[in-house]
């Protein structure tokens, strides 16, 4: 409680801002100081002192989603070099989980919200789009993790899903008609058979591993 | 009053039916009780002598049911000794014994009766759609009873060891076996408070205050002691997973709700189990000491977690049998049902909870037995547990209303009203309270109409009334009261709770189920978004569900897997394996619809043509499928052939091995497939191919492949023939084609290569339909036309030598 009594008014204003409880913010916060080392900023490398994300075959992903301007909500483009805390913050409260209290405005934009944090994820060039490539490299990633990768079968099944997805979204095709990478609009589409507010979201609270270390 | 009305008219449709079975059923006591001849005086023995044989405790104990398999071999002796006496008569030439199959054919009888009654419902849609299933079979049996009854015939009851032992399992297999393990786990929690501590809560609740009632004066219960009504409570507050089963399959609720309730009716089994074991054995005792419920509590645990035991080892055992089926295929199936029927009956051994033994073994082979089973196997295992089921249910119901019928009552309005009353308060307010306590542990919370539901869904069924009917007259002389209470409540449930919740479902517009069919976007959304979350519970620290999953997850694929199944497949990621039964599943879909009627629509419409060009224009070539689409293909082959073979040969062989000659086969089909395709692909080249997919010519040459498939194999003598074919040029280029595309493949960096390969290809193909191959790489015109040439019509060509390799080694 120490850090939230010496500056209550910066934490008050965090949490108005991302949802989080005063609880949750310090939380968060020994685990920030504990990644970036006590640092005041977090940079890419840090993220390399979680031992875990070691094992994630999106953990590339991941961390750049943590840099990604689009989802800090300060640019529409580019990657941010560090990020502070308030950064942290805002990247961690797209995985609040969704309120009882909201009603039907507020949870669509808040599925909304995440889904653009997903879609950010996989449109990596920020072009608005999803193309091939960078459904491709999606599914190489995931499968990455798998020691007999054939790029062969990762292609084949970006290619498939990609033809789905254009099926899907756009319904019967000329030949001559150019499906050119999934747009946002699509990518809703595509999400209505995932409950996404039911599944993206992360406990925050009792994280006793943290307090213990700390 | 409606629904009642709308009842009647179906009956009269059903009237048939009825009247078809009933006759059988009312033809049986005449038969059955003479044996040889019917001897109108001899009609009216069975009742008498029935009783006395069986020494039971009712006299609706026993008759021409099935369900007396073990006490109806006694009568037996009995039946035949009249029989004997007639014997001095000549040789007879046609003779009846009906005892001798009595037994089977009265079975049969029932089972016919249930699978009519279910297609008979069918039958009439206006009726299922207002009444769920439950409640028409319920009527049925109690008809049923009536009538049996009407002839004179004590009709038979729901016997607690048939049902237990024959009836439950397949019911409870097919639920674990399919268990949605994804949302089981993930509300696991929840549905173990609901399960266990509810259970509980309703039990006590129950029995505390029915023992309450019991003591007010004038009621005529004040010998019913606290034991005998929590007894009777533990009984009777576990939802039955069949009556829910039954009722929520049909309202299509959304999944959480479905598996909040059901799993909560699955779960709930070990306390039961314990409460009904415990209160019996104190029934017997003159004190009940703390000892006593300690041991008692104890006890809940080795139940419920013995039963896991035993059947998470029994799973091991069978996915591990199964890693060795590959040679003989056929009783793959057989092994799975074995070991889970097996696990159960050791649990009951043990008196474990067997339907804990059941899910857990279900649940723990699934995963790996269909990584190791031919694709075959695994229809017939669904169908099987499928079709068990829903027969076992069936009866279950029927039953449940013909020993409504047949069953001694005594009915206390006292009793019986309280009973009602009480259960239904205990469970509203045991949901109401329990999840309050959980909401404040849940992420998703359950608002207030999942609560309702979630109450309202607490159907109680024939594992109660079985329960009821095993307690014994020594020590709970008030067992027809009970019984008659227990089908009160389950009547009521049954039929007000099960009829009203559809309409309530609406009312409160309870989000229902999505019907949405899995794809492979899905998948892959959600493969992503468990990554992403687990990483960000790396991130933040926090070791939640996701990252334990996780590690899990890595155990697994590390040595489990590798132990469990058998060859390649024990590498396949998730996805892949994803993938393919997908396609696989397409390709059955396309060969079933007899080539190109239904085509699953990423293939019918959109093509890789379609696809973004502009980014990468040489990247979007066909060679990145080709090895996927040659699986697809291998499959639809295979599909086709284990069909022909299996239709040839059922009569001498039982195996699926392939024979020598199969090979040959291929390249018959391959061949004549191969001079139409190059039609085919003429017409598709020039005309546009999403439109052209349905062209008569493709259709004609798919089912025109299929004849010939059966053609020479059903004469043998013409198989030196068939093994010319294949030696003609066209067979040895194939492997070659093959050969080279592996080569393609496996040795070179993907990407560039083929791609370029594959432009060059496009260069090339006018010339191509006129060579005789037509599966090289190049053969194909715009690589949209190559790819759904590959989808529906190249099937022949290419899994041909491949499809040789693994067939003849097993054929060895």
């Amino acid at each position: 409680m120490g850090s939230a009594h010496s500056m209550p008014e910066e934490i008050q204003e965090l949490a108005d801002k991302t949802g989080f409880t005063l609880e949750q913010i310090e939380h968060l916060h020994r685990r920030f100081k504990q990644i970036s080392g006590d640092q005041r900023t977090i940079r890419k490398e840090s993220f390399d002192r979680i031992p875990d994300l070691e094992f994630n075959p999106i953990r590339s992903k991941i961390v750049r989603a943590f840099f990604d301007k689009r989802n800090l909500r300060q640019a529409s483009d580019g990657l941010a070099e560090e990020i502070n805390f308030e950064d942290f913050l805002t990247i961690m409260s797209y995985f609040r989980p969704m309120e009882m209290n909201m009603d039907e405005e507020q949870l669509d934009h808040f599925r909304k919200e995440k889904l653009k944090f997903l879609f950010h994820m996989y449109d990596s060039d920020n072009d608005g789009k999803i193309t091939l490539q960078e459904y491709r490299k999606v599914v190489e990633e995931l499968l990455s993790r798998n020691p007999h990768l054939e790029k062969e079968s990762a292609r084949s099944i970006a290619d498939g899903a990609m033809m789905e997805a254009a099926s899907i979204c756009v319904g019967q095709m000329e030949p001559d008609q150019v499906y050119e990478g999934i747009t946002f609009e699509d990518f809703l589409k595509m999400w209505q058979g995932i409950d996404i507010d039911t599944k993206m979201h992360v406990r925050f609270l009792n994280m006793e591993p943290i307090a213990h270390c700390h | 009053m409606q629904a009642k009305g709308s009842r009647g008219a179906p009956s009269l449709r059903a009237l048939p039916f009825l009247f078809l079975v009933a006759a059988l059923l009312g033809m049986l006591p005449l038969l059955h009780s003479h044996g040889v001849q019917s001897d109108p005086v001899m009609a009216s023995e069975p009742p008498h002598h029935y009783p006395a044989v069986i020494s039971g405790n009712e006299p609706g104990d026993i008759t021409a049911a099935p369900l007396g398999v073990s006490q109806e071999i006694s009568p037996l002796p009995n039946h035949s000794s009249p029989g004997h006496a007639k014997n001095r008569k000549a040789f007879p030439v046609l003779g009846i014994d009906y005892t001798h199959v009595r037994i089977p054919f009265e079975i049969s009888l029932w089972i016919l009766l249930a699978c009519l009654m279910k297609l008979g419902f069918h039958v009439i849609p206006s009726v299922s759609s207002i009444v769920p299933e439950s409640c028409l079979l319920i009527v049925v049996g109690l008809l049923v009873g009536g009538l049996i009854k009407g002839v004179g015939e004590s009709p038979p009851i729901l016997r607690s060891d048939i049902f237990f032992l024959f009836l439950l399992p397949p019911i409870i297999l097919d639920a674990g076996y399919f268990l949605p393990l994804r949302q089981f786990t993930e509300n696991l929690g929840t549905i173990l408070i609901f399960a266990v501590v509810g259970t509980l809560w309703n039990a006590f609740f129950l029995g505390g205050l029915m023992y309450a009632v019991c003591q007010i004066s004038g009621t005529g219960l004040n010998d019913i002691g606290l034991l005998a009504n929590l007894l009777f409570g533990s009984i009777i507050s576990a939802v039955d997973p069949v009556a829910v089963l039954a009722v929520f399959e049909e309202i299509h609720i959304n999944e959480l709700l479905h598996i909040l309730v059901f799993g909560e009716s699955l779960l709930n089994d070990a306390v039961t189990v314990v409460l009904y074991h415990l209160f019996e054995e104190f029934a017997n005792f003159e004190q009940v000491t703390v000892t006593d419920i300690i041991l008692g509590f104890l006890s809940f645990f080795v139940v419920s977690l013995g039963g896991v035991f035993v059947g998470v080892i029994y799973g091991v055992i069978a996915a591990f049998t199964s890693r060795f089926t590959s040679h003989i295929r056929v009783i793959e199936p057989l092994f799975v049902f074995l070991y889970s029927y097996m696990a159960y009956l050791s649990a009951e051994l043990f008196h474990l909870s067997g339907i804990m033994a059941l899910i857990a073994s279900g649940v723990v082979m699934r995963p790996y037995v269909e990584a190791n089973i031919s694709h075959k196997s695994h229809t017939t295992i669904k169908y099987f547990l499928k079709m068990w089921s829903s027969v076992s249910e069936t009866l279950i119901f029927i039953f449940l209303g013909v020993s409504t019928v047949a069953g001694r009552h005594y009915w206390n309005w006292t009793f019986i009203i309280s009973t009602l009353i009480f259960c239904l308060i205990a469970r509203v307010l045991g949901v109401l309270g329990l999840t309050w306590f959980i909401n404040k542990f849940r992420i998703v919370k359950l608002t207030p109409k999942d609560q309702f539901i979630i109450a309202y869904g607490g159907l109680r069924g024939a594992i109660a009334f079985s329960l009821g009917y095993l307690l014994d007259y020594e020590h709970f002389g008030m067992r027809d009261m009970f019984l008659t209470a227990i089908i009160t409540v389950i009547f009521f449930t049954v039929f007000v709770q099960g009829m009203t919740i559809r309409p309530l479902v609406d009312l409160l517009a309870v989000k229902k189920k999505q019907e949405t069919k899995r794809s492979i976007n899905e998948e892959i959304h959600t493969q992503f978004l468990d990554h992403l979350l687990t990483g960000i519970e790396d991130i933040c620290g926090h070791y939640g569900h996701h990252h334990w999953k996780d590690k899990l997850n890595r155990f697994n694929k590390k040595y489990v897997k590798k132990c469990l199944i058998a060859g390649e497949r024990s590498k396949e990621p998730q996805l892949i394996a994803f993938y393919h039964k997908m396609e696989m599943k397409q390709a059955i879909e396309l060969v079933e619809s007899g080539g190109l009627g239904k085509i699953p629509s990423a293939i019918s419409t959109v093509s890789m043509q379609n696809i973004n060009p502009k980014a990468l224009p040489v990247k979007r070539i066909l060679p990145a499928l080709s090895k996927d689409k040659e699986e697809e293909i291998r499959k639809i082959l295979r599909n086709n052939l284990q069909k022909t073979r299996q239709r040839l040969r059922s009569y001498n062989r039982h195996t699926l091995v392939a024979d020598p000659y199969e090979e040959a086969w291929n390249q018959m089909l391959l061949r004549r497939q191969k001079a139409r395709q190059l039609e085919q692909k003429i017409n598709n080249y020039l005309t546009v191919p999403a439109h052209k997919l349905d062209s008569p010519t493709m259709s004609r040459a798919r089912i025109g492949s299929d004849p010939l498939a059966y053609e020479p194999k059903s004469d043998s003598g013409n198989l030196p023939i068939i093994t010319v074919d294949p030696a003609s040029p066209q067979s040895p280029e194939s492997v070659d084609l093959v050969n080279e595309e592996l080569k393609g493949t496996s040795c070179l960096p993907p990407s560039p290569e083929e791609d370029e390969e594959g432009l060059v290809m496009r260069v090339k193909d006018p010339s191509s339909p006129g060579t005789d191959d037509v599966f090289t790489p190049g053969a194909g015109d715009s690589p949209s036309n190559q790819r759904i040439m590959r989808c529906l019509s190249d099937p022949g060509p290419q899994p041909e030598p491949e499809e040789g390799e693994p067939f003849i080694p097993k054929g060895k």
